[in-house]
């Protein structure tokens, strides 16, 4: 299926190959560079090319390219789920998946893709299983093994693939017994000029992180399930007690792992936790326009909304901005045509302003089109669509674990157009 | 310890490499010339028993690959001792590792060895290795096809298999290897859907995608009572809308839908198993892979009735939340999913509205869904959708939007105008290419009703003045020669302008000058016939000969002459014919006739090794071929099993099916692990135990014995084998996902292993056989200039398998040519045959030439005499057989061969002791001598020196066993039924082991 792998950095530089059946000469990887050219952005390079001889399917990922070669039919989501997978496991092991972080952990990349992958079919792609095998590098570990040459093959023998549990490895072991668990949820919201709701929705997430001694059976109940109007979950998940008693419940994976994604009934009313005044207008009269930006709080459910920040994609005429902030520190990036301004927390009683004159590029005619504003917040301690998590239970195992919920909002893809 | 420890030592223990090495993947690139004889010393490490030292040897043959030196003729050395012994290995872990590594070299002369492993570890205990199996099948079948056959043998079996853990790979190995068999599947269908949910993720997308295929050729459709034709038309809203139907509703409601066809074709019953996979595969709908998710909603979108498919929408609009990659490939399918089923994604279309931080190609694509999904009820909304995003920077993506608001008039008549309208005020845009694309655009639109406009057209032909873009230049051109009688007095205004630029025009506003210029004329010659005549003598010169083609062709048309023909009558009907208006088409249009989320479907276009998806039946095949029988023993144990359980239902896999007993093998075995750690029920776990205590003790045995206890250890591993396979197939199962568990895993195989397998992938050459002795036939003294040495070059002869192939070479020393060169006068033994080789005609002085010539010896040591003629003189020649090479090599298991063994007692066993030579202790040379000395083959993975073969003509079997003892003292055994072969070989191979 998969064919080979090569890794491209953002200015076109192949810094990484790993074929799983025969090589493939980098001549191949032209024919993306041509549509990468073409692309312009990085983010417009379609993932899927068709060359004379193979077919190239990519992702882009932390500014680098992962580019896969096919020879044959395969579902292209197939591969591009699978690349990802590849580029979570790089990150779950190095904390991040960038350019620097594979050269200096070549090696060990190298062995995860051979067990990741077996002639072309994924082999091993259970975070859990891949970590018995090939230990992640920490700091002590990289110092011993340059000093004794050992690798970071493991010693034991990986169990997981073979148990029918097969997220889950034997015989874990704490002194601490603990489970939380995060919910967090995201506002995707488009609103008009007028401030209106063209289209808003919920998407939340349950993040886990459970360390659990032995093999606990867990229940996670809710006390309004009935919000959730479509949820994906994680393999350990039982779908049909979900189904008759919705109750989620599963063994978890040992460490971090996404328990759910959940999406909240459309038909429910989405609470809008800001609302933003502005007026953005470009003059026919002088190369000047004036932005004028006020935000203030509409649903916030009685806590506060903090990490407030707005970005504009301003037009390609506009070539600086003269703005004062009454709160909070603005920038306007000269190459990108981005405006950022950075709030912080939002002060109910003084609502924070950006106002001032944009220069344009004399000579120009004034840009038709008036940017739109990207929002960003958080609110800590609450999830806005009022899902609580009512108990979790464990079963099969004696000791007392410590459990945590903790709620987080977030605004997704929340965009203001003027 | 791995390929890359070793390579970090030699570096000078450096954990960051450097720069040169990020290109070199000790994977995939290493260069291996030829140059033999310098690792003796590592070969002896590896062919040592001690696993400290083979470690050792490794490291260093690692370290050697990672430095770019040649190790190639260790290569037979690394296989020999470390993948073939961990074949057989106790620890089903290094067993596959070892398989793995196996496979994984691409060498023709492995292929018997591969075949005969997968075969045995298709036929393992653990469902590990069995899986391993399944995928070293593609491997093999790459590697050589000839073996397709024996392969999909392989398949059939594994197919059988009822663990989740073989299910995923033994289909994916049947899609590369006989995706044609669909005869396979049936027996194990039920089992297959009911595995379906505990499969990992990756084996769901290809089981549900072969499934896909399977149940196209054996169901019949359930939408054959529906006329395609009326779709996301009123009645089936109230349908998509509702997504919470439950198994039993939907049995009622597919009834309900059917009622009014029923009666006027014959009703349709879903076949029970059809029903099976589309309730079995609902719940991976709630999968966190995109692909599994994709790989459902195409089966629903193929197979499920008309009212059901709407469930699939709700998760496909999920995956757009994820990375834009699944959203380019998920929109693509929703694209040509809207034009057949419109209704199912009208609930969800402000999911498809257009953020400005989306890449372009995502833009494109939401817009092309919001195209397909737009009506009479939403398009207003659609519209003042589109509205907002004609103000974009994006400038791709505004033309993109107004070619769907122009689609969406010409499909949707009641707004026709209002877009019309619309698009009329982009006219005035500053934009020159938001301005083309409209007029392109509004052209389209006009040809619907063109008598209304012409106000619009005037407008339009305002334009020319300003605007610049070709093709909107054109189109101006087109319209007002088309609609010129709307436009009397503009019309021949514009064509003054364009006859004064013609020369500065691009080649198609060029083209429609000519034309305008000749509808001008044909409608209103008194003010354009001038004019036209310019226009036509300025194209008659220009550089581009289609405009000259067409200049020359429209004068001949238009303007009557004597010359010219009949169709100048014609030509108003010709030009000024009503053109129906063009239909504006989605380019997804009629793509699913590509199975939904393939490559090829995304592509458009059929990529190498895609599977046609097959047209329903006309009349369901036989659905009895799914049937299974259960043998008597399984359902008893299952139902005891279950007893054992308790009552618990398994947690994922649904054990509603018909199937019962196939499917409880596995799922059950979930439900039966967590009922043991949840309620700790002793009656299983405790048996378990204490076979395994048993076990973990014979394996420390092991780890300790010294060399002298090898042989005695490893009967005691055999016989463990043998009563393992005799007790029932089911418990040994659940025994070894206990395995790793139970056995003190020995580091030093799983290091060696592991490190093994990194190094044959490095390997793509190897070292070529032992050279074959030459004997010499005639010498160029007696020859007069001819010499002639021959070898038995162990080839099979083709035509005559019962023969002896022998290569000759003739070699001319002499000034002369000699011509003719052929055999006469054969004297033969009774019963001995020859096949001469054909006569060499010429062979020049100096040269050189082989033939091959075959010789039936009849398993006698006997000598074929004859002459050797040339145009002048004849030779008397004899070649006689050394005894070894009357046999030709067999492939054996060690079991096999145990076996053939002993049916050759008594009699038929010789049986020598000797002293081995000195240089020849080790059992690479040991193994060397006896195949230089016999064409036989080494038993693989044997734990003595065994050979084998068979003679010649008679196909009798030959056996040698050498088994080596202390201080260089050995036994050498030959079994074989002639004695005389037997007897004759013992001395020959003796005569190799001593000297």
């Amino acid at each position: 299926m998969i064919h080979s792998l090569f890794l491209i950095n953002h200015t076109g530089d192949i810094f990484l190959e790993k074929h799983w059946k025969s090589v493939i000469g980098r001549s191949v990887c032209d024919y993306f560079f041509e549509a990468r050219e073409k692309a312009v952005e990085p983010e417009n390079v379609p993932p899927v090319l068709q060359t004379p001889h193979h077919y190239l399917i990519s992702i882009y990922r932390g500014k680098l390219f992962f580019l896969s070669v096919i020879q044959t039919e395969v579902p292209p989501l197939f591969v591009i789920e699978f690349l990802h997978r590849v580029a979570d496991t790089i990150q779950d092991y190095f904390g991040e998946c960038s350019e620097g972080v594979i050269k200096d952990n070549v090696v060990t990349v190298y062995e995860l893709l051979e067990e990741m992958l077996d002639n072309g079919f994924p082999l091993a792609t259970e975070s859990n299983v891949l970590k018995e095998m090939i230990r992640p590098p920490t700091i002590l570990r990289s110092v011993v093994n340059t000093l004794t040459g050992a690798s970071n093959v493991g010693d034991t023998l990986p169990t997981g693939q073979l148990s029918n549990v097969p997220w889950r490895r034997v015989g874990v072991k704490y002194t601490n017994n603990e489970a939380y668990f995060d919910v967090i949820e995201e506002i995707d919201a488009i609103l008009d000029k007028s401030g209106t709701t063209v289209f808003a929705e919920i998407q939340g997430v349950i993040e886990a992180c459970v360390r659990l001694t032995g093999m606990p059976d867990l229940t996670l109940s809710f006390m309004n399930p009935r919000l959730l109007d479509d949820v994906s979950f994680h393999p350990c998940v039982r779908f049909k007690r979900w189904e008759s008693e919705r109750v989620l419940s599963f063994i978890p994976p040992d460490g971090n792992f996404t328990l759910m994604n959940y999406h909240v009934s459309s038909q429910n009313l989405v609470a809008i936790p800001v609302y933003v005044k502005q007026s953005i207008s470009f003059f026919e009269t002088g190369p000047c326009g004036r932005l004028d930006i006020t935000i203030g709080p509409k649903q916030t459910m009685g806590k506060t909304v903090e990490g407030l920040m707005v970005t504009i994609h301003m037009p390609k005429a506009v070539l600086s901005a003269n703005l004062t902030a009454t709160q909070g520190t603005y920038t306007y990036d000269l190459a990108t045509k981005v405006l950022v301004w950075d709030i912080g927390k939002l002060n109910p009683q003084k609502l924070p302003n950006l106002k001032g004159s944009l220069t344009t590029q004399a000579g120009t005619p004034k840009p038709e089109d008036n940017p739109s504003l990207n929002i960003d917040l958080k609110i800590q301690q609450l999830a806005i669509s009022g899902l609580k998590v009512s108990r979790l239970d464990m079963y099969g195992e004696k000791y007392k674990p410590f459990k945590g919920v903790k709620y987080l909002t977030k605004a997704g893809k929340f965009q203001v157009r003027t | 310890m791995s390929a890359s420890s070793a390579f970090n030592d030699e570096k000078g223990g450096s954990s960051s490499v450097g720069e040169p090495e990020y290109g070199h993947d000790p994977a995939s690139g290493g260069i291996f010339s030829s140059d033999y004889k310098r690792h003796d010393d590592l070969k002896e490490m590896l062919d040592s028993n001690k696993d400290s030292l083979k470690l050792e040897a490794m490291k260093r043959i690692v370290a050697m690959i990672a430095r770019g030196k040649n190790a190639s003729d260790l290569f037979p050395a690394v296989v020999k001792n470390v993948a073939c012994k961990n074949i057989e290995d106790p620890n089903q872990l290094i067993r596959a590792s070892a398989l793995r590594v196996l496979s994984s070299i691409r060498v023709t002369i492995i292929v018997p060895i591969m075949m005969l492993a997968i075969k045995e570890a298709a036929s393992d205990m653990s469902p590990y290795v069995r899986k391993t199996a399944a995928h070293a099948i593609p491997k093999l079948y790459s590697l050589d096809p000839e073996q397709k056959d024996q392969l999909i043998e392989v398949i059939e079996k594994l197919l059988a298999d009822k663990t989740t853990l073989v299910a995923g790979s033994v289909v994916m190995a049947f899609e590369e290897v006989c995706p044609e068999r669909i005869d396979l599947i049936h027996k194990n269908y039920r089992k297959l859907c009911n595995l379906l949910i505990d499969v990992e993720e990756w084996g769901q997308v290809v089981i549900i995608n072969m499934l896909t295929r399977y149940a196209r050729t054996q169901f019949l459709n359930p939408n054959m009572n529906e006329s395609l034709l009326e779709e996301g038309s009123g009645g089936d809203r109230t349908f998509y809308g509702s997504d919470e139907d439950e198994d039993e509703d939907e049995e009622e409601k597919e009834k309900k839908a059917e009622t009014p066809a029923m009666a006027k074709r014959k009703p349709y019953v879903m076949d029970p198993d059809h029903r099976l996979l589309l309730r079995n595969t609902k719940p991976l709908l709630q999968s966190r892979n995109a692909a599994v998710v994709m790989a459902v909603a195409q089966l629903y979108f193929h197979l499920a009735p008309k009212a059901e498919v709407g469930v699939i929408a709700k998760a496909l609009v999920r995956l757009l939340r994820s990375h834009s990659e699944v959203q380019y490939v998920v929109l693509q399918n929703v694209a040509t999913m809207t034009i057949k089923r419109r209704g199912m994604f009208e609930p969800y279309l402000k999911s498809f509205y257009i953020r400005s931080t989306d890449p372009t190609q995502i833009k494109v694509l939401k817009l092309e869904v919001l195209t397909n999904l737009a009506n009479e009820t939403n398009i207003s909304t659609i519209l003042r959708e589109f509205q907002t995003y004609i103000k974009s920077m994006d400038k791709d993506f505004v033309a993109a939007t107004i070619q769907a608001i122009g689609r969406c008039a010409t499909n949707i008549g009641e707004v026709r105008d209002t877009c019309l309208n619309g698009l009329v005020q982009l006219l005035s845009n500053r934009d020159e290419l938001v301005v083309a694309e409209s007029v392109v655009v509004i052209k389209k639109l006009l040809q619907m009703q063109p008598e209304k406009h012409s106000d619009i057209i005037k407008h339009m032909a305002k334009l020319t003045d300003n605007i610049q873009v070709p093709m909107a230049r054109a189109s101006i051109l087109w319209l007002i020669g088309e609609y010129c009688e709307h436009v009397p007095k503009i019309a021949p205004d514009v064509l003054r302008k364009m006859a004064k630029s013609f020369t500065n025009e691009e080649d198609i506003v060029k083209l429609q000058i000519i034309n305008l210029a000749a509808k001008l004329y044909l409608t209103n010659s008194k003010q354009t016939k001038l004019l036209t005549q310019y226009v036509l003598n300025l194209a008659k010169y220009d550089q581009n000969y289609d405009i000259r083609d067409r200049a020359r062709f429209i004068r001949q048309l238009i303007v009557p002459t004597e010359k010219s023909g009949a169709l100048s009558k014609y030509a108003k009907k010709l030009f000024l014919a009503l053109k129906p208006a063009p239909v504006l088409e989605s380019p997804f249009k009629d793509r699913d006739h590509f199975q939904l989320g393939s490559l090829s479907h995304l592509l458009n276009a059929k990529a190498g090794g895609y599977q046609e998806l097959p047209d329903w039946p006309e009349a369901a095949p036989d659905p009895s071929v799914r049937n299974v029988e259960v043998p008597e023993w399984t359902k008893c144990s299952s139902r005891e099993k279950r007893k054992e359980k308790k009552v618990e239902k398994p947690f994922y896999s649904d054990s509603e099916g018909e199937s019962g007993p196939t499917e409880s093998a596995d799922s059950g075995n979930f439900s039966w692990l967590l009922s043991d750690s949840a309620s700790g029920s002793e009656s299983g776990s405790g048996s378990e135990e204490s076979a395994s205590r048993s076990e973990s003790e014979e394996s420390e045995d092991g780890s300790e014995s010294e060399e002298e206890e090898e042989e005695e250890e490893e009967e005691k591993e055999k016989k463990k084998k043998k009563k393992e396979l005799k007790k029932p197939v089911q418990e040994s199962e659940r025994k070894c996902s206990f395995h790793a568990n139970v056995y003190q895993p020995s580091l030093y195989n799983w290091a060696l292993v592991s490190m093994t397998l990194h190094l044959v992938l490095c390997l793509q050459t190897i070292a070529p056989s032992s050279a074959l002795k030459n004997y010499e036939l005639l010498h160029r003294i007696t020859g007069e200039g001819l010499s002639v040495e021959y070898c038995f070059s162990r080839q099979p002869f083709s035509p005559d398998a019962n023969m002896v192939a022998v290569q000759m070479q003739f070699t001319n020393n002499a000034t002369a040519d000699t011509k003719n060169l052929h055999i006469e006068d054969v004297k033969l033994q009774s019963g001995m045959r020859v096949k001469e080789f054909s006569e060499i005609e010429l062979l020049p002085a100096g040269e050189t030439a082989t033939a091959v010539m075959g010789i039936d010896f009849c398993d006698s040591t006997q000598a074929a005499n004859f002459q050797l003629c040339t145009h002048t003189r004849k030779f008397f020649v004899s070649i006689q057989p050394p005894v070894g090479e009357l046999m030709r090599p067999v492939f054996l298991t060690e079991n096999e061969f145990k076996k053939e063994q002993g049916q050759l007692m008594g009699m038929n066993e010789i049986t020598e002791k000797l002293t081995l030579d000195m240089k020849c202790r080790n059992e690479h040379t040991i193994v060397q001598r006896v195949t230089t000395a016999a064409n036989l083959s080494r038993v693989p993975c044997g734990s003595d020196k065994e050979f084998a073969g068979r003679t010649v003509s008679s196909s009798s079997l030959v056996l040698v066993t050498v088994a080596t003892k202390e201080e260089g003292a050995a036994q050498l055994t030959v079994n074989c039924e002639k004695m005389v072969i037997g007897t004759m070989l013992v001395k020959d191979i003796l005569l190799a082991l001593t000297q």
